[in-house]
């Protein structure tokens, strides 16, 4: 009888003391995450400065960073420099010598220099920069986009391959324009691809300095001069609507495949259901919006001063053809704008 | 030698050169002279083309349009806006027609009725119009043509398919000779060339200057809009984008070079064409040879410089044919 009231009262002064413990390891448990996070995002200014808002890339990313931004707690904001350069670089003056200052500042660059002045500035006042789409030979804070080189490479392996069943394996380039980074590496990464098969050959490779009409306007000029072309690569898809135009008025829109990169919009998705394009490579606006806004989130954490350290955070890309059609593969802003990604 | 170098003028200059540079071209460039790249190169500087007999009239009336460009983008981007969201096709035209028929008339009476220069009067209209439509009317940049619309038939007219010669040629073609057809055979017409030559005398005169001014404001609004409708046509959306280009400045050049002073009163439908025609030369053989678009600009300048220089050593200015200031 005693022993069974002593094991009874140890029992219970056991029991007592763990359910003490619970309760005690209940309290810290208390997840410091959350409060850390709002602490160093709460209004945090973030300013997007694209080469204009007027199109489906910065339309999407726009969209995208609005919703997360405000979601987190902080300040977003945007200018249109409307593809004037130095309207670009007049609204990036204007911000870094405002009041109050934004905390990091989104810029899509229209080519290698010309906003490394005032984006040292920026650095100097303690901005973060982050590239978007366009590279810059400037230490960027991050560079979030694609490897325009290897996409360069993408194309031309989609095009080797759309020549398959061509007996003359003849490529026109429709570039984009001498100065900007993207027409430059896509350039690069063509000619490391053909170099590989030395049987193709790039027979013209004119400028449309990224305008349909111009495109339109040297493609029929090319497909005239070089009747057996067998596949063209445009730089963008932009412009891409002036090439396939002029393919189709040529009556060879069998014989030539179109492969251009774009923003992956609905067109996009359109255009390769109709066979206007071959292949795109995509450059994922939605899955580089949401990296954007990861870098964003980590830099405005990680307490790195402004210009002391370099991340790239490429998209992972391939060309995609009419056997990868899938619904939702492309976006549209209005789904965007509603939060449906 | 005199004699003969006295007959020319720059017009004909312009036309000389434009001739050497299509030989040069057919000898070193192989491929230039098949009928398809003639064609094309018409066709490449068809909507300038049109813009500028547009541009021509304001000309020679001793006026200055610098809205077209911007009229031709949006005017045709707001009607292809308003199809997109449903508007009935008649009532859509309508309204488009109906701003740029505003815009000529408003650039008309500023000019003539308020006294402005047209140099300020058209590039108001023109950030106005661009403004206006850009945030107000239309989405973004480009706008698509909708599926099944008539602009998107106009490529595949019996004519177009059975010549093998594109629409747009026919377009110019056309817009040439109509203004051709008013300059010289309508009374309006022969207004305008007295009114550019000396405006003072042609109002003594009693001739309707105002009115007159109105008018071809009107026009070059209404050729613009025409310009914009076959852009759309061959690409099946129109960018307004256009409208910061060069463009503009390339309509003045093709109306300027071709020999249509700037002071008025002189010039004519063909100088528009041979202007046409030595931009599309160079453009054309430009394009066949790769050049990006900063070689090709250095190239033309340097070639039109080359023209006017030629010109003025040979038309130097004298009291008679001096005037006073160009716009």
């Amino acid at each position: 009888m005693r022993l069974k009231q002593t094991l009874a009262a140890i029992g219970l002064a056991a029991l007592g003391t763990v359910s003490l413990h619970a309760a005690q390891a209940q309290e810290a448990q208390d997840d410091p995450g959350p409060a850390a996070y709002a602490a160093a995002l709460k209004d945090k200014r973030v300013v997007l400065v694209p080469m204009a808002m007027g199109f489906d890339l910065a339309q999407g990313w726009n969209a995208f960073l609005k919703r997360e931004v405000s979601s987190w707690g902080g300040v977003y904001d945007s200018r249109d420099p409307n593809w004037v350069t130095d309207a670009g670089t007049q609204a990036l003056t204007d911000l870094v010598n405002s009041e109050p200052k934004p905390n990091v500042l989104v810029v899509h660059s229209p080519d290698l220099q010309s906003y490394s002045k005032v984006l040292k500035k920026a650095h100097k006042e303690g901005i973060y920069v982050v590239l978007i789409d366009n590279p810059m030979n400037f230490p960027a804070d991050a560079y979030v986009g694609s490897d325009w080189d290897r996409l360069g490479q993408l194309e031309a392996e989609a095009a080797v391959k759309g020549c398959e069943a061509s007996k003359t394996k003849e490529i026109g380039l429709v570039q984009g324009d001498a100065a900007n980074a993207t027409s430059i590496l896509q350039y690069n990464g063509i000619k490391k691809v053909l170099a590989k098969h030395p049987e193709f050959k790039i027979v013209a490779e004119p400028f449309s300095n990224w305008d349909q009409t111009q495109s339109r306007t040297v493609t029929a000029t090319m497909l005239q001069q070089h009747p057996d072309i067998c596949a063209i690569i445009d730089f963008w898809d932009g412009d891409a609507v002036g090439a396939a135009a002029a393919i189709k008025e040529a009556g060879k829109k069998d014989q030539v495949k179109l492969v251009t990169t774009g923003g992956g919009a609905s067109s996009a998705c359109k255009a390769l259901e109709d066979g206007t394009y071959y292949a795109i490579v995509m450059t994922d606006v939605v899955g580089e919006s949401r990296d954007l806004n990861a870098v964003i989130k980590y830099l405005l954490q990680s307490g790195q001063k402004p210009g002391t350290s370099k991340t790239y955070i490429y998209t992972l890309e391939k060309a995609t053809t009419k056997e990868d059609l899938r619904p939702g593969l492309c976006w549209n802003v209005e789904d965007l704008q509603a939060g449906k990604f | 030698m005199t004699r003969l170098l006295s007959h020319l003028t720059q017009e004909v200059i312009v036309f000389l050169l434009a001739a050497t540079l299509f030989i040069a071209a057919v000898v070193f460039l192989s491929g230039f002279l098949q009928p398809a790249n003639l064609i094309l190169m018409v066709r490449s500087v068809s909507v300038l083309g049109i813009l500028a007999v547009g541009m021509g009239i304001v000309i020679i009336g001793r006026g200055i349009d610098l809205s077209s460009v911007a009229v031709m983008a949006m005017s045709v981007a707001w009607y292809l806006q308003m199809l997109n969201s449903g508007v009935p096709g008649w009532q859509a035209l309508g309204w488009a027609l109906a701003g740029v028929v505003a815009v000529g008339l408003i650039n008309g009476f500023m000019v003539a009725y308020a006294d402005v220069p047209a140099i300020f009067v058209t590039l108001a209209s023109s950030y106005f119009v661009y403004g206006f439509v850009r945030s107000q009317l239309i989405v973004s940049d480009a706008t698509p043509a909708p599926a099944g619309s008539w602009i998107l038939e106009l490529p595949n007219l019996g004519l177009a398919t059975r010549t093998h010669v594109p629409i747009d040629v026919y377009a110019f073609a056309a817009a040439a000779f109509i203004g051709f057809l008013f300059l010289r055979f309508t009374k309006w017409g022969r207004y305008i060339y007295l009114m550019g030559d000396n405006f003072m005398a042609a109002r003594n005169m009693g001739v309707p200057v105002r009115p007159i001014t109105v008018l071809y404001y009107l026009i070059s609004a209404l050729m613009a809009f025409v310009a914009g409708i076959l852009t759309t046509s061959s690409i099946q959306s129109m960018n307004v984008r256009v409208v910061n280009s060069s463009m503009l400045y390339d309509v003045i050049l093709v109306c300027v070079i071709g020999g249509i002073g700037l002071s008025g009163g002189k010039g004519y439908m063909r100088n528009v064409v041979v202007g046409a025609l030595l931009i599309g030369i160079m453009g054309n053989a430009m394009t066949i040879m790769d050049f990006s678009n900063v070689e090709q600009a250095l190239i033309k300048s340097i070639i039109l410089l080359a023209a006017i220089i030629i010109d003025g050593l040979l038309n130097p200015r004298d009291e008679q044919t001096a005037q006073q200031g160009d716009i």
